[in-house]
């Protein structure tokens, strides 16, 4: 299941006084089995962007393609195109609408047409995969859950959907560190142990710096950086240009390099960090 | 960008007649529909007709914005034409088989005709040169009389600018749950009456559930900022009248006192 953009643009109310252009000749190749980091300033174009890949949106011009086939071609089935690309929104706990959690991840799959059996089997599956007690929690209203518990039922329903690909809109906004751990966590599980490949728009260099396998960086509707988080965050000056920054770590290890000591210049993670220093300090014939 | 949604009619420009004080503007209206009223003769619609283009140079509101006000009153103005031109009884002027036309039925679907139209472009006028929200604030003013007999001037008013601060927010909301419930396969678009009604409940669900919200947090801000209702409030914009309102005032004065006259000295030929 791999993704192709090519020469993608998307301009807001086109013709009208408010035109907008979001996305300028965006070209890129998701493969499958991918993290990906999705970072930017607000309004740089990425939401608009995490749209286009399951068709919500239409590109004004240029094409997307899965596994070869135009997604808005003739011939294509949208509902299979948002079975296979599932797409979590910004605060997706507002759109939970059921009386229960059961019902509401079960959405997705009744969408799709699926029988009972294959639906129940669908929603214990992806409340485990979210860390949610079936026994506990399929029969409460998610309007009674904490914020943090409601994320997780609306992120079930899409993975209740079994995307080949999932995109998520910043998942770990305003959520308390715990709350935002287990989302990471869950994240990282569906990735390494189902395969998923993840798409993942966030504002945390260092969430990112320990999840991901490829960076995009996007600026006024174009791709600017687009590599590993190593290549990415060796490019200092061009994130902080763009005001983004790197991780905290990758900061230290550049403030301990000024000093003079004799670290790598592309640590960017704390583990990383930790482990060179602890090195470095044994070479020097520490206690 | 949903910042720039035109709410309603209002056309945004600047112009001496948008920077009226609403409450002159209410009450002009009000005598610009009572005005229309009492015109007996087609010179006077012509004098009517004189001072929209009067006040559409002035405003610099196109003529073509003021009659788009029309569009939605077509048919009503065609039936009003149409049922006064053949039912009313008179002197014949003009038969065919059952069908008749009397003088005065011509003179009746014309009258009322007309008396449609500059009813609409005259309330248009208002509503085209007045953001929503100077309007309510004049509607406010103009009803604080009525506080002695208890009447919730402020309070009507208030509500009345925070639905209207509300409704492109919610229509963000519902953009965002509809693509969200899409992405979840949901279908909007197909299906039959019943189908489609079942359908709503995904987006209708989260957008009462997140009004509420809305409604709760704003209320809890209103509070903690000691908002308790209209009394003893000040105003940030405080409204005056100055010498453009006066100018304005006379200019329907005289519009009005022409009219009457032509009532009275102008025969009703037709």
């Amino acid at each position: 299941m791999s993704m192709t953009l090519s020469h993608v643009c998307h301009t807001y109310s086109q013709g009208s006084a408010f035109e907008h252009l979001a996305l300028n000749d965006i070209n890129l190749e998701i493969r499958e089995g991918e993290f990906i980091a999705l970072v930017g300033h607000t309004g740089c174009g990425k939401s608009t962007l995490v749209q286009h890949l399951n068709g919500l949106l239409k590109p004004t011009s240029g094409t997307i393609s899965l596994d070869g086939e135009d997604i808005h071609g003739e011939k294509t089935d949208r509902r299979a195109l948002r079975q296979k690309v599932g797409l979590v929104f910004q605060y997706p706990e507002y759109q939970l609408f059921e009386e229960t959690v059961e019902k509401d991840i079960s959405f997705g799959p009744k969408n799709l047409g699926l029988d009972s059996r294959e639906i129940d089997r669908r929603v214990r599956q992806a409340m485990e995969d979210v860390h949610l007690d079936y026994e506990k929690y399929a029969n409460r209203s998610p309007f009674d859950l904490s914020g943090g518990q409601m994320r997780r039922v609306a992120i079930a329903g899409i993975l209740a959907m079994e995307p080949k690909v999932l995109v998520l809109d910043e998942p770990t906004a305003g959520l308390d560190p715990r709350g935002r751990d287990r989302i990471l966590t869950m994240v990282k599980h569906l990735h390494e142990d189902r395969g998923t490949t993840i798409i993942m728009v966030s504002h945390s260099m260092d969430d990112i710096a320990t999840l991901a396998t490829r960076i995009i960086v996007m600026s006024e509707g174009k791709v600017c950086l687009d590599g590993t988080p190593r290549e990415v965050f060796a490019q200092r000056e061009k994130m902080d240009e763009i005001g983004l920054g790197i991780p905290e770590a990758a900061r230290l290890c550049q403030a301990l390099r000024a000093k003079g000591l004799d670290l790598p210049d592309d640590l960017f993670t704390p583990e990383e960090l930790h482990g060179a220093i602890l090195r470095l300090w044994k070479e020097k014939g520490g206690c | 960008m949903l910042n720039n949604i035109t709410l309603g009619q209002y056309y945004p420009v600047d112009s001496p007649v948008h920077r009226l004080d609403p409450r002159i503007k209410i009450i002009l209206t009000l005598c610009l529909i009572v005005s229309v009223f009492m015109i007996h003769t087609l010179l006077g619609y012509a004098l009517m007709l004189l001072f929209v283009m009067l006040i559409s140079r002035l405003s610099h509101v196109p003529v073509k914005v003021m009659l788009r006000g029309l569009k939605p009153l077509r048919f009503i103005l065609i039936l009003t034409f149409l049922l006064n031109l053949f039912f009313t009884s008179g002197e014949t002027l003009w038969s065919v088989w059952i069908i008749e036309i009397t003088r005065e039925g011509l003179r009746q679907a014309v009258h009322y005709s007309l008396r449609l139209i500059f009813l609409v472009l005259s309330t248009s006028l208002m509503t085209l040169t007045t953001s929503p929200i100077a309007l309510s604030d004049g509607m406010e003013l103009l009803l604080s009389p009525l506080k002695v007999i208890h009447f919730p001037a402020h309070e009507l008013a208030m509500m009345m600018s925070i639905a209207l601060r509300f409704i492109p927010t919610l229509m963000e909301e519902t953009d965002k749950i509809m693509n969200a419930q899409m992405a979840r396969g949901a279908d909007f678009e197909s299906g039959n009456l019943l189908n489609r009604a079942k359908a709503m409940i995904p987006l209708l669900v989260p957008l009462f559930v997140s009004a509420f919200r809305r409604a709760g947090d704003l209320a809890m801000a209103m509070e903690a900022r000691c908002y308790h209702g209209g009394e003893h409030r000040t105003r940030l914009r405080v409204l005056r009248i100055g010498r453009n309102d006066v100018i304005a005032c006379l200019i329907v004065a005289a519009l009005l006192a022409l009219i009457i006259l032509e009532g009275i000295f102008v025969p009703t030929l037709l």
